[in-house]
Formats: structure tokens, C-alpha cells, sequence
């Protein structure tokens, strides 16, 4: 807190005091870091986001740090932190360290070097398929909100927007989802795009509503009178205004996505077989669950704790951005 | 407080006429049920014809709901309206495309009632009065930051608010900032939409000083929309009283206040607070309450609006239109009393 310097302007007496000055992101800030789930949910999303760059670097290129898919038969459903045995391996063979961290599966992979692989699947498809969700939900979203009274023919674009959004809720969207993967070529970018494009209602109608109620708003309504385009208007008044919802959204959305993948995968629709993800990590292991849970519990816990971690930090996003939530102390 | 007996401004001087309207209707259609059927239409503005002339104030007085904020979105084409004319110098706007419209659109600004909602959050001070010199025309940046400058002088704030966002500030500087912003494109005709209601009594004063002196100083016109006779009494060259979408009372403002004629008019005078002790008041009680109801505006009976809560309500105002009559110079009621 740190008051300005008084400087001797008789002529402004009346502005005096002012209100300290104080920006947006440090009151954020300020309720956001009262609440211990949210700040877990970040640090875990922050680990996780980590984790992911660094298992694609560690697990890609010709001679990886950690190789996911070196099979070794002789080694298969070591438990986890098992030691190597050097005798039986050729030196190629050898994970780092000569441990298994996690594991390793029925044909002897590495399962910490799968998981590392997978946390970047996990991460992308997340990502991207929310992000294609919410590009498109904005799109919709404002056209509905901000231009909706306008017609087309018979019906206003409004109306015809939302009842497109209707319908694309009717349908049950893992099924849908796993139709049209059986009809795609199965490959991860198809699986993103899928996801995407059947996820951005919720963030449709986020975005309308935001827009219908920021559109009477004095400021928006002054933006007008002075003449300023409606694309400026759109893009300068009304979207950092109604984004706050649609990025809480997003959050919740990245770990939907994430589970949605893991799913797909787990019914073998996802990600093809030599590529790993949590999903089919998680399907592999199920065969071997009481010899071997360690396949299925730490995929499990792994996708358990992300998409947890990204509700918290959602959540606690919300409560932060929201001003009516707020609790002034 | 009473401003009514600080100052009366003179009319005895004439200008040119800057707005004229004539006719102005707005009906919002009712939709209720099921299928979205036609319930009727509220009249929020319902025939209402005045001018301003370059340099004056009209006041624009009347309770909630009766059409005073339709009015100014209506002159500023924020909302279009059903029927009348709205002629600025002398340009029939009502016409005119939204791009024909954009020149215009500096020439008229706006300030709103509600200080919080009229500052875009999220934008600095500096950054929304930017917004209207760019559209003046001003490219360069160090013309627009000393234009800036100026301008938040001009309105009494000091410059370096300038990067600072709305809600570092109170009610009244945002106000200020609110009239800074409309005068970034150096409007001749300000409507201001109850500028003073959200603000208190002292904060009150200052901005309708302000508004006096910039007035003064450029020139402006406004239309003043107020529910408070006594502000707008002391800022108002002209008065127009409206009641349910209608204008009741149309005349200078001195004689508003010395004569007024319609029952409406005395009803709001009378709500007046006043600390001194007045007899001559004996008509004037028998309306310190109005009592009634004002009518429903999906279905209006016949006749005059403001029988319902009239006193001097006669059986023939209950059947005929009353239109608005000059009394006297320039005063124009619309009663059946008047002679």
C-alpha cells in the first residue's frame, strides 16, 4: 500500500484522498491465496504441467532418457522401485538409474517412462480440445449474444444459435464421441478435435449470457453513443468482462477432457496402441489387477489427482473472479 | 437544500434551436404466455415534442418509469423509435443509416445515472477517454495524452488518475470522469441521464457546478433529466414535466416555478421539502400526498393520464384526449382547467 506522493495542487483539493492504489490481480491474488484447495489444485497443475514438457523431452527422440517402449519379456510385472536385473538385460535394455520406478507392465515396459509419455497426451489433449471448445464456444456465443435480436429469414440468429446448442446437448456426448472416432482414422489429433468440437455449448452459453447482460451495461452503452465499432466494442468492452466465467470453464473443462480421453482409451477408441496414455495404461493393467494393481492404481490415482487438482483450481478460480463471492476483510 | 432560490437562469435571450423533437413514440411491446402472445404495448414515450436551443438547458422532469430515459436513448438512436421526428440542426436523424449517423454521434453525447455501471472495469481512465479522442481523429499519442490532460483538468481531476482503473475512485470522481469522457469528442448537446440521483447532497452541488461551468465555457446544451424539480430548477432554462410518457407541463423554468398550472406540476412542488412556513399553500395541501394509482400502461383508459391521481378530475376528463395547450407564452399544459 503505498499512497501517492502528496504534490501541492490547491486546484485539486477535492479529489483528495484517493483511494490507494490497488490493481485487479493483486486483490485476485489477495482472496485467492486464502483458499489452501485452490492453491493445492495450482501447484498440482503447475507439477502436472511440468511433468508433461519434461516426459516429452525425456521420453521422444532416437535414444530417450526414459525409453516407453523398450520391451523387456524377461523382466514383465516387476513392482514398482524393483531393481533391474543387470544379469538377464543387455546394456541397452537398462532403465536409468537401473530402477523401475513404477513398475513395469506385462511385456516389461517401463511404467514411469509410459506415464511420462502419457502425462503429454493427457496435457494435449486437454488443452487443445478446450481450447477448439472455447474458440468456437466465444464465436458462437457472442454472435448470439451481442447480434441475436437480428433475424434470419423467420427465426432470430439468437434462437437459432441456441437451439443448434440444444440439440448438440441432446446427445449423449461419449457416445457421440466414440462414433465418430469409429468412423476417423484413430490418431490423437482427431481425438482433440473430436473432443472439441462437442464440448463448447456449456461455453456458448456462458459467453451469450455474459453478453446479453454486459450489452445493456452504461459503459457498453456509452462505447456506442460515441461512436466506437461494434468489433471494438466486442472486443475491447465486452470480452475482458465476460471471459472471468468462460476461463473457470476452461479449467473444469481441460480435466473433463482429460477423463473423457483416458475413457476412450480405456475402451481402446483412443490414442493407437504403441503410443501411451493413462487411458490405455489403465486398460493394459486391468487384466492383471490382482497380480499386478500397481498398472491400474497408479494411472488411476494419476488422472484421480489431475483432474481434482484442475476442479480445485477452477473452483477457487471462480470464487476469486467472482466480486460477489468475495469475502472483504 | 433548495437550489430553486439560488438562481433562476434568464431565457429572455433566443439561439438557435440545436434539437428539436416532434411526435416522439416509443411503444415496448408486452409478450406474455406460452406462445409468446401480443399482451399489448407499454407507451413509454407517447407523443413528446420539445427543443432545445444552442447554449440552454431543457430540464427533463418526471417520476420513475414515466419514459425520461427512453426519451435521451431515443435522441441518441440507442433505441429506434416507432414514430416523430428528431431534428438535429436542423437534420431529420431519425431517418439517418447508423453510418450516416456516425458524425452526428460526437456531436450528442450521454451521462449516465449510475457512476459504478457507466466506466468499463476494466479499462484505465485514461485508456476509455482515449477511446473517444481517437474517434475525434486525434492519431497522435502525444496530442491525445495532452488532450488527456486537459480534459481531466478541465472536469477537476487531477492527471495522473489517468492510469488508474474505476473502482479506485468514488461516486462523484467517477462522474466526473463520466463527463470528461463525453467531452473527449467535443459534443455541442450533452443529455444527461439523472447525472446527480446516485451521488450525495454535497457531491450533488459540485458536479451541477461543473456542469454550469462547462457550460459557460463551451457552450453546450443539455438536456437534463432529473426527478428532483429543485436541480433542475436551478440548472434548466426550460422545464418539461412528463407523467406517464407524456409531456404535462412545458414552460420556462421561472415560470414553472412561480405559476405552475397543471395539478401534476403543483403535486410535485408541494413534494418539495420545505423548511419555511408558507399559507398561501391551501390549494397545494390538499395534494402534499397524490393519492391513486398511476394507470396501467397496457390498457389506459381513455382520456387523461394523470386523472387517476388528479384531484380536479372531472367526469369529461375521463373521456377526451387532452392535448398539450398554450396558456400563456411559451407555457403549455395539458389540463382540461386550462383556460
Amino acid at each position: 500500500m503505498n499512497l501517492e506522493k502528496k504534490t501541492s495542487q490547491p486546484d485539486f483539493q477535492l479529489e483528495r484522498p484517493m483511494a490507494p492504489k490497488s490493481s485487479q490481480i493483486k486483490e485476485f491474488w489477495l482472496v485467492f491465496s486464502n483458499n489452501r484447495l485452490a492453491i493445492g489444485g495450482m501447484i498440482i497443475f503447475i507439477l502436472f504441467f511440468c511433468s508433461a514438457l519434461l516426459g516429452l523431452f525425456l521420453t521422444s527422440g532416437p535414444d530417450p532418457i526414459f525409453d516407453p517402449a523398450q520391451i523387456r519379456l524377461q523382466e514383465k510385472l516387476r513392482p514398482p522401485l524393483a531393481k533391474a536385473n543387470l544379469d538377464t538385460l543387455r546394456p541397452e535394455e537398462v532403465p536409468r538409474m537401473g530402477i523401475y520406478f513404477f513398475g513395469t507392465d506385462d511385456l516389461g515396459r517401463d511404467v514411469f517412462a509410459r506415464m511420462l509419455q502419457g502425462a503429454w497426451v493427457s496435457l494435449t489433449v486437454g488443452f487443445v480440445a478446450v481450447g477448439i471448445a472455447i474458440l468456437i464456444g466465444i464465436f458462437m456465443g457472442g454472435i448470439a449474444g451481442y447480434f441475436g435480436q437480428h433475424y434470419l429469414g423467420a427465426v432470430s440468429i439468437d434462437t437459432l444459435i441456441m437451439r443448434i446448442v440444444d440439440i448438440m446437448l441432446c446427445f449423449p456426448s461419449f457416445f457421440l464421441i466414440l462414433t465418430v472416432v469409429a468412423l476417423l482414422p484413430a490418431s490423437i489429433y482427431n481425438i482433440m478435435i473430436v473432443i472439441g468440437l462437442t464440448s463448447w455449448m456449456g461455453t456458448t452459453r456462458f459467453v451469450r449470457a455474459e453478453f446479453l447482460s454486459l450489452r445493456e451495461q452504461d459503459f457498453v452503452v456509452a462505447a456506442r453513443a460515441l461512436g466506437v465499432n461494434n468489433f471494438r466494442i466486442i472486443f475491447r468492452h465486452m470480452m475482458p468482462n465476460a471471459i472471468a466465467p468462460v476461463l473457470v470453464s476452461a479449467t473444469i473443462g481441460i480435466a473433463t477432457a482429460i477423463l473423457t480421453e483416458a475413457g476412450l482409451s480405456f475402451l481402446g477408441f483412443g490414442v493407437p496402441p504403441p503410443h501411451a496414455t493413462w487411458g490405455n495404461i489403465l486398460s493394459d493393467g486391468k487384466r492383471f489387477i490382482f497380480d499386478a494393481p500397481w498398472l491400474t492404481f497408479i494411472p488411476g490415482i494419476a488422472i484421480l489427482i489431475v483432474v481434482l487438482s484442475f476442479n480445485l483450481f477452477g473452483e477457487g478460480l471462480r470464487d476469486s473472479l467472482n466480486p460477489k463471492l468475495r469475502q472483504r476483510r | 437544500m433548495s437550489f430553486t432560490n439560488l438562481k433562476m437562469k434568464s431565457i429572455h435571450t433566443h439561439n438557435p434551436v440545436i434539437l428539436k423533437v416532434e411526435g416522439l413514440k416509443k411503444y415496448f411491446p408486452l409478450r406474455r404466455g406460452f406462445f409468446q402472445r401480443l399482451a399489448g404495448k407499454v407507451r413509454a414515450v407517447d407523443g413528446v415534442s420539445f427543443e432545445i436551443e444552442q447554449g440552454k438547458t431543457l430540464g427533463l422532469v418526471g417520476e420513475s418509469g414515466c419514459g425520461k430515459s427512453t426519451v435521451a436513448r431515443l435522441i441518441l438512436k440507442l433505441l429506434e423509435s416507432d414514430e416523430g421526428k428528431i431534428f438535429y440542426q436542423g437534420q431529420d436523424i431519425q431517418t439517418f443509416s447508423e453510418k450516416k449517423m456516425k458524425p452526428l454521434r460526437k456531436k450528442m453525447q450521454i451521462i449516465f445515472q449510475d457512476p459504478f455501471g457507466s466506466l468499463n472495469p476494466r479499462m484505465t481512465i485514461g485508456q476509455t477517454i482515449e477511446e473517444g479522442l481517437r474517434i475525434l481523429g486525434i492519431q497522435n499519442r502525444q496530442q491525445r495524452k495532452a488532450r488527456l490532460q486537459k480534459l481531466l483538468e478541465m472536469v477537476g481531476m487531477s492527471a495522473h488518475s489517468a492510469d488508474r482503473y474505476p473502482h479506485e475512485f468514488s461516486g462523484g470522481q467517477r462522474q466526473r470522469i463520466g463527463i470528461a469522457r463525453a467531452l473527449s469528442v467535443e459534443p455541442d448537446l450533452i443529455i444527461c441521464d439523472e447525472p446527480i440521483s446516485a451521488l450525495d447532497v454535497s457531491i450533488q452541488a459540485q458536479i451541477i457546478n461543473l456542469l454550469n461551468d462547462l457550460q459557460d465555457k463551451l457552450g453546450l446544451s443539455y438536456l437534463f433529466i432529473s426527478h428532483d424539480l429543485n436541480v433542475v430548477g436551478y440548472l434548466s432554462h426550460k422545464v418539461a414535466v412528463m407523467y406517464q410518457g407524456q409531456i404535462m407541463e412545458y414552460a420556462p423554468a421561472d415560470r414553472i416555478f412561480e405559476n405552475p398550472q397543471h395539478p401534476y406540476t403543483l403535486a410535485l412542488l408541494a413534494a418539495i421539502p420545505n423548511i419555511r412556513i408558507n399559507q398561501k399553500k391551501d390549494k397545494e395541501n390538499k395534494l402534499k400526498v397524490l393519492g391513486g394509482e398511476p394507470p396501467d400502461p397496457l390498457n389506459p383508459s381513455p382520456g387523461c393520464k394523470f386523472q387517476t391521481r388528479c384531484p380536479f378530475a372531472e367526469s369529461h376528463c375521463r373521456k377526451n384526449e387532452i392535448c398539450l395547450k398554450e396558456i400563456s407564452k411559451e407555457h403549455f399544459i395539458r389540463c382540461s382547467r386550462a383556460l
